[in-house]
């Protein structure tokens, strides 16, 4: 049968991270092959080509689109300033002549004779692509972008709001059943990283904004408080874009779960650390999970590990990753072979599973579990 | 290879989420489904190779069925002994689809038109943009760069119309300079299929900046459309350009003996196989993770010829998009379909948990009935927007007589008429998987309202577009195994239209079952009921109240054959027109619960 495979969230205490960093348009790269970067160093830089503003000259002298041609006063490829005329009727005896005046500055890209349409393209917008961590350019995509890559301990979360961020990490409970409330968002949370527990109230995060936390890394939120924070609906997983100070990342999933206490300790132990977050998910065809990556400077090189494809099997270690053992994690002890049926209804495949917590052995389905990759 | 000679056909379908494979044989004159494998779909990291994934699914098959398939990393074609398949095919939606922007000149006209190709073609419609859409050329220009699909479909004009309009269109698109979703160095493919006088000077504008097409007009003139050309080029493309660019689909391509077709188009190729053959309408749906296809053939009263339309919600599903799927219809309308009292935040925490991890599935009861509650919404949203877009063309001129006066039908009325449909199909994961058929009558009829009398049917085991494809390559096994194996009559449903006072009488059936038991009953509204009958003729007269109508007009008598099925005959006596539940919760929960143990949807537990 084929391998009941489903990739867990990562949590390594130490690996190779590599980020690609890639322009959205072809630009140019300004970094070299082994050069050593900051995360704040820009890697590569581009111009977005400028806004476009559409003027229908026709309409605006009040002439068909072929007589355009006739009067223009700028062609194709001139520079415009915001003002400039760029036709003219030639009026009665000199007088009363109208004026089509460009509403922006730019170069003038084309005129069409059939519609009369003039298009004004303003100055181009230059973007510029940050390493974001702290590492070495191991790739040069020419005219796109690099790899930057980095020894790092590397923790993936499975939802997040907000985009790439760097602070320290400040671990905020004592253990990872604690729940985060407003109490314990001080002062000093300024330029932190906030780690900790298994949930985070709404009041909380809104006030880790205000105190100018970097970001939150917490088990488990309340999916409504994601359309309080937001203003809209989310309906479909894909995140990053948004506008929000605090990078949120939520380790488990939505209500009140228990961080996994692997990565709450991993995550403890680098307190004081500068890390790179990033609350970007996309939960399609190419997922994305919101990420931190904490480098590990002056570590040596690690070759690189291949990602263990074995699958599940007697002997992994496994989370539930829905009701009713959501967020518990336990190991796989055996792998029916044959469908079973669940109290559902449905027939499916199965694992037995012994519960830590518990201590007891119970059938799950497979599609329910999730491995806990550590390499 | 000749047709006859075929043995054994391999077919896949590799989803969002999984790539389920079926393996066909001809057993003595006819094809057969044999055994099905599945398994998770590996166009993302850390595979990024969708093959693998077929040849995972195809692997249980092969071990499931007991015999060598592959060789390797090769599926072996054709058949040598015991040894592979003859042939080999595929339909995709895995890596978002095909994602299209359709242009026109007038919305409700040549953009219409435009949309009706691309969605015919399987592709999701990001946007439609029209001269008259009420967006300024600017706006036009940003959201074309701000959007990147895959391909564009340009039309406008007809064939003797004038050319400013669209000349100005492909302008706009000329100066967004629109990119491709997937890979950077290559240019966009662009079909223009518009005013044929304007071709030179869309080639101008547009030949540079994109890898433009130009087929015949879709819309040559206002009475007519023309949609093949279009559609096809937009298959074609399909596989040069976006399968070409997702990870491992070149590979695919060499493996397949036939071009790999968009899931929902080779879904719809199926469904207008059925319809044409039995000469019905049919209305089917597709409930995938992240979209929900709605197909339908009914007929155009005013040629009566069958009219084809499928639309695609790109954003509801029972996973991916199953969160939006509770922003667009609003937690009270979930929860009017949810028998037991729930916590509404618990409610919106698993709804973003399923979001978050799309390939779960329920193994409680009560998660069960959450998610079939979650479907039925979903569905009916889906439908909403299919009865939208299935209308006549509009801007026609009609030719009215006398004996028209009292018909207020104008152009552009939509097509979907529940009380003429023949028989509803089902499709996707909640329904082809529910445990019990019961479960997936239910949820359709709550959320399709069929009326009159209107069979049931679902996909088996979701084979529909495995089948879609089949029946381009071999039409003869795609129908035998589609009737065989793959379309189960659950039965038929009696559902009159209308209202009467609460306590009267509602209906009157009289008919006697296959095993002898006579059946002669009256229902008030607001009743249901199931009465077992397998899949055969069963004579029936059903008398509806004054003022209500099973399918012959307001209050008169139908006299017909109905069949049961796998569920039987389902009498729903809930009323339609409207359609309503007890708004307060306790009585809305007793109702839901004595609909469903009428149905008997959760016996057996």
């Amino acid at each position: 049968m084929a391998h009941a495979y489903t990739p867990g969230l990562k949590v390594i205490p130490k690996t190779i991270v590599h980020k690609t960093r890639r322009l959205p348009l072809k630009g140019d790269v300004i970094v070299k092959l082994n050069q050593e970067v900051k995360a704040e160093d820009i890697v590569a830089t581009t111009d977005l080509p400028g806004n476009v503003v559409p003027v229908n000259l026709a309409n605006m002298l009040n002439l068909e689109a072929s007589e355009i041609i006739e009067i223009l006063l700028k062609k194709p490829g001139d520079t415009l300033e915001k003002g400039d005329i760029i036709a003219e009727t030639p009026g009665i005896f000199g007088l009363f002549k109208t004026k089509a005046i460009s509403p922006a500055s730019g170069v003038l890209e084309t005129i069409s004779s059939i519609t009369g349409q003039a298009i004004i393209r303003e100055a181009p917008v230059p973007v510029s692509v940050q390493a974001y961590i702290n590492g070495k350019v191991t790739e040069i995509i020419p005219d796109e972008g690099v790899e930057v890559s980095t020894v790092a301990s590397f923790v993936q979360g499975i939802f997040g709001i907000g985009g790439e961020r760097r602070g320290e990490i400040k671990i905020l409970t004592k253990n990872t059943k604690t729940t985060i409330n407003e109490d314990l968002i001080t002062e000093d949370c300024k330029g932190k990283v906030l780690v900790g527990g298994s949930f985070l109230t709404h009041k909380a995060f809104m006030k880790a904004q205000r105190m100018g936390a970097i970001g939150v890394v917490v088990g488990g939120f309340n999916y409504i408080d994601i359309k309080k924070i937001l203003g809209y609906d989310l309906g479909v997983a894909i995140t990053g874009q948004e506008e929000i100070k605090t990078t949120l990342i939520i380790t488990e999933g939505f209500g009140k779960v228990h961080m996994a206490q692997q990565t709450f300790d991993l995550l403890k132990s680098h307190e004081g650390k500068m890390v790179s977050v990033n609350g970007a998910t996309q939960i399609r065809a190419g997922v994305i999970r919101p990420e931190i990556i904490v480098p590990l400077e002056g570590e040596k090189e690690l070759k690189d590990k291949k990602a263990d494809l074995s699958g599940i099997e007697p002997g992994t270690e496994v989370r539930v990753i829905r009701v009713p053992y959501f967020g518990m994690l336990g190991e796989v002890t055996e792998l029916p072979h044959e469908l079973q049926r669940l109290e559902s209804g449905s027939f499916a495949r199965v694992a037995k599973v012994k519960i830590y917590e518990t201590g007891k052995e119970v059938l799950l389905p497979r599609a329910n579990l999730e491995m806990i990759e550590k390499k | 290879m000749k047709l006859e000679a075929i043995k054994s056909i391999l077919a896949t379908d590799c989803g969002s989420t999984t790539t389920k494979a079926i393996l066909i044989e001809k057993q003595g004159d006819e094809y057969r489904l044999v055994v099905r494998g599945e398994a998770p779909t590996t166009v993302e990291a850390p595979f990024e190779d969708v093959t693998k994934g077929v040849l995972n699914a195809a692997k249980e098959v092969e071990e499931l069925r007991g015999r060598q398939i592959l060789e390797g990393d090769k599926i072996v074609t054709p058949q040598k002994g015991d040894k592979g398949v003859d042939i080999y095919i595929s339909t995709s939606s895995a890596g978002g689809g095909l994602q299209m922007v359709v242009s026109g000149i007038v919305k409700a006209m040549s953009a219409e038109s435009a949309e009706r190709a691309a969605l015919g073609a399987g592709a999701i419609v990001m946007d439609v943009l029209a001269s008259n859409d009420g967006r300024l050329p600017h706006e036009k220009i940003k959201r074309i760069r701000h959007l990147r699909p895959d391909m564009i479909l340009l039309s406008g004009g007809t064939d003797s119309g004038n050319i400013k309009s669209v000349v100005e269109m492909s302008e706009l698109l000329k100066a967004s300079n629109p990119k491709p979703r997937l890979g950077i160095n290559y240019k966009i493919p662009i079909i223009y299929a518009g005013n044929k006088k304007a071709s030179e000077q869309i080639k101008k504008n547009l030949g540079k900046v994109s890898d433009l097409s130009v087929v015949p007009n879709l819309r040559p003139i206002l009475e007519r459309e023309n949609l093949g050309p279009a559609r096809d080029k937009i298959h074609d493309l399909f596989m040069e350009h976006v399968m070409a660019q997702a990870p491992g689909y070149k590979k695919l391509m060499d493996m397949t003996d036939a071009p790999i077709m968009p899931t929902p188009g080779a879904v719809g190729e199926i469904m207008q196989v059925i319809a044409k053959k039995e000469k019905i309408t049919v209305l089917g749906v597709d409930i995938g993770g992240a979209t929900t296809d709605v197909f339908s053939v009914f007929k155009d009263l005013e040629k009566d010829t069958p009219i084809f339309n499928r639309t695609v919600s790109a954003n509801l599903g029972m996973s991916y998009s199953i969160s939006n799927v509770l922003a667009s219809a609003s937690l009270p309308n979930i929860l009017r379909w949810i028998p037991f009292e729930i916590d509404e935040i618990d409610l919106r925490n698993r709804i973003g948990n399923k979001m978050i991890r799309p390939t779960t599935i329920p193994q409680s009861l009560e998660e069960l009935k959450i998610e079939q509650a979650i479907a039925r919404e979903a569905l009916r949203l889906s439908f909403i927007q299919h009865k939208e877009f299935a209308v006549g063309l509009k801007g026609v001129q009609k030719e009215r007589t006398i004996s028209d006066t009292f018909d207020q039908s104008t152009s552009g009325e939509t097509l979907v008429n529940m009380m003429d449909l023949d028989i509803l199909v089902g499709s996707g994961g909640v329904l082809s998987h529910a445990p019990r058929r019961h479960q997936a009558a239910r949820m359709v009829i709550d959320s399709f309202l069929p009326e009159g009398i209107t069979q049931i049917a679902v996909d088996s085991i979701f084979m529909m577009p495995q089948l879609g494809v089949l029946a381009d390559v071999h039409e003869k096994a795609a129908t035998e195994v589609f009737n065989k194996d793959c379309l189960l009559r659950l039965g038929t449903c009696v559902a009159p239209a209308g209202q009467v006072r609460p306590g009267k009488e509602y209906m009157h059936i009289r008919f006697t079952l296959p095993d002898g038991t006579a059946v002669d009953k009256s229902y008030t509204l607001g009743e249901m009921e199931l009465f077992e009958a397998p899949y055969e003729e069963i004579m029936a007269e059903i008398i509806p109240a004054r003022g209500v109508n099973v399918g012959a007009g307001p209050g008169q008598t139908v006299k017909t054959v109905i069949y049961g099925g796998l569920v039987g005959i389902i009498i729903d006596a809930r009323g339609r027109r409207p359609f309503v539940l007890p708004e307060n919760p306790e009585e809305r929960v007793k109702k839901l619960q004595e609909w469903s143990t009428a149905i008997k949807e959760f016996e057996d537990k």
